[in-house]
């Protein structure tokens, strides 16, 4: 009897924990959203309280509006638009890598691989100075070039995943179909590309929420306001010359974050596997 | 290519899990144009994608931080050779760069085994619960996933403002608050916070390497009567050290990179005790336009990461355990 209940308590204790720890960490989540429906000029005076002690849907009205003209319409289609153009050339370049590294015999296959583990660990911030001044002479600043291009040239974190799923899968598979009379080429589309496409997804839905919260790339090379993609575009309501409206601040950072919610919970699986398995950030 | 009749694969054209693997080792016919049956040309057509990009959007860009690092270019004149003028500067008469470094150091050096050593606690947590683990791990790795988003440093602002909502729960508590982002000495701790926070993709590391722990090993080992204490330094630590050098590398190498959080939260201030290194090497490029000298920050950056990063590995022989059977 004893130590059924002293399991009990034991079993009770840790999913204790967990919720607190859960609730913690969420806290500052909710607030934001509580704060997104309360009265700009009582945010703060009700701070401590999570549910507004009266509904303001109109901050998002008032959000949207954006600024000077701009609305978060823009800003959205922006980011959008980038996002989409990243993930689709970041994605089909990297499988193309990663199949070379992966499958491929050539020589010089393992330098090749050692350069792509190392610019995986060399920090964009490293190369950001010459990347800007090479855009810069190309005039390719205020576009959207520098933020998409390099995506086509694959990207290391996602050619690693790609190169460990297609090592799962059997050689004899490729052998039987170059018994068949495939070409390597065909290969690589016929049986490597179906069966690698969960780890394309997991490539995909990183290859979004990376592109999505880039801050530092847009800040460094858009300023004209309409090119603006929403991370920047927040970044607005703080700047000390706006007279900022909390209310609709919340409400726009809030709604910024819808997307990331929608794709975390529908691709769920795919992302905890991908990083289970890759280690991805 | 000799279709062989006698091959259910090649009749069927169908590759199911059941078709027997070709027997025939693939010897002859496709050896025949490459002795070594090396693909030279397919090889480097898949990979030259990033043989480009490594040479026009790195290795390109880095040699020539380099040399710009010798000049005084300021984006718009030509650059003028300065020898070590850069470096002199920077190590003699800059006083921000020293302070930039320490917060930096101070920062990245907390920040990350505080990530990884609460990753861990969580991981192992979870990893003993058997109900909604499922759920519980989805909310815990929520933070991780909107971590880097700018709406999350512009809230993390307002959560530690002076009538913010740490300060409004305190109130309510009966303590007094405490002006985090004013005062120099906590300032850098909101965002060390806002880093730890982001602890879910480590905990999801973790978790998996947990999973594959053998349960055995520790059954055996509770059979010797090892306490749930040695247990953990002897077979959980141990058998998890390759996953932690991993996240380890990463983690210290993103902790120095660390920009965001103090451009939005805290701008660098009060008193320069959040500067964070890359936001005074943004500075310098972006407002200044001190292009050669930021190259240079980067230069010296780049070293230092470069030593960190060889001390870690050098030292793993030390810690890491392989086990023997591994691939």
């Amino acid at each position: 009897m004893d130590g059924k209940w002293q399991k009990r308590l034991k079993k009770f204790s840790q999913h204790f924990i967990i919720i607190v720890l859960i609730v913690i960490m969420l806290y500052p989540l909710v607030w934001m959203i509580g704060s997104s429906f309360k009265e700009s000029s009582k945010i703060f005076v009700e701070a401590h309280s999570i549910i507004p002690s009266s509904w303001h849907p109109e901050n998002y009205i008032e959000g949207w509006k954006g600024f000077g003209g701009i609305s978060f319409f823009t800003f959205f289609k922006n980011s959008f638009f980038i996002v989409i153009v990243t993930t689709i050339g970041s994605i089909i370049s990297s499988t193309f890598i990663a199949y070379g590294l992966a499958r491929v015999k050539f020589r010089g296959k393992k330098f090749w691989f050692a350069m792509m583990m190392m610019t995986m660990m060399l920090p964009f911030e490293m190369v950001m100075i010459p990347q800007y001044i090479m855009f810069n002479n190309f005039d390719m600043i205020n576009t959207y070039w520098p933020l998409i291009l390099p995506n086509f040239f694959g990207v290391p974190f996602f050619i690693f995943l790609i190169m460990q799923f297609i090592r799962t899968i059997p050689i004899e598979l490729d052998e039987a179909a170059k018994m068949d009379g495939c070409n390597t080429f065909s290969i690589f589309f016929r049986i490597i590309v179906p069966l690698v496409t969960p780890a394309m997804m997991t490539a995909a839905i990183f290859s979004f929420y990376w592109s999505w919260s880039d801050f530092m790339g847009p800040l460094i090379y858009i300023s004209k306001p309409e090119l603006y993609p929403v991370s920047v575009a927040l970044k607005l309501f703080s700047d000390p010359d706006n007279l900022t409206n909390w209310g609709a601040m919340f409400a726009m950072s809030t709604l910024s974050l819808v997307p990331v919610f929608i794709v975390f919970f529908i691709f769920q699986r795919y992302i905890v596997e991908g990083i289970s398995t890759s280690g991805l950030k | 290519m000799l279709p062989r009749k006698s091959d259910p694969v090649a009749e069927t054209g169908k590759y199911t899990r059941n078709s027997p693997a070709p027997k025939l080792k693939i010897a002859g016919p496709f050896n025949k144009k490459n002795k070594n049956g090396y693909q030279n040309v397919t090889g480097y057509l898949f990979i030259s994608p990033f043989i480009i990009g490594f040479i026009a959007l790195t290795l390109y860009p880095i040699v020539y931080s380099f040399f710009l690092s010798f000049t005084d270019f300021d984006l718009l004149g030509t650059p003028n050779f300065i020898g070590l003028g850069n470096y002199e500067r920077m190590f003699t008469g800059d006083e921000k760069f020293w302070i930039s470094l320490k917060v930096t150091f101070t920062y990245a050096l907390t920040a990350v085994p505080l990530r990884l050593v609460f990753a861990l606690a969580v991981a192992m947590l979870l990893n003993r619960v058997v109900e909604f683990v499922g759920l519980y791990r989805t909310l815990l790795y929520l933070p991780s996933i909107i971590g880097g988003s700018i709406a999350i440093s512009i809230l993390w602002r307002q959560l530690f403002g002076n009538d913010g909502a740490l300060n409004s729960l305190l109130g309510f508590f009966g303590i007094s608050g405490h002006s985090w982002l004013g005062d120099p000495a906590t300032a850098l701790w909101t965002l060390v916070a806002l880093y730890g926070w982001q602890f879910g993709s480590s905990m999801l590391i973790f978790l998996a390497g947990l999973r594959n722990i053998p349960k055995d090993y520790y059954e055996a080992a509770s059979i010797d009567g090892a306490g749930a204490w040695s247990q953990f330094v002897r077979i959980t630590l141990p058998l998890l050290t390759p996953v932690i050098l991993f996240n380890l590398v990463m983690q210290t190498i993103q902790g120095f990179m660390a920009f965001t959080p103090s451009y939005v939260v805290t701008q660098g201030g009060p008193m320069d005790s959040t500067l964070l290194y890359v936001l005074y090497m943004f500075r310098r490029a972006f407002e200044f336009f001190d292009m050669g000298y930021a190259s240079a920050m980067a230069w010296v950056m780049l070293v230092i990461i470069g030593i960190l990063t060889a001390i870690i590995f050098k030292s793993s022989k030390h810690w890491v355990h392989y086990e023997q059977d591994e691939k």
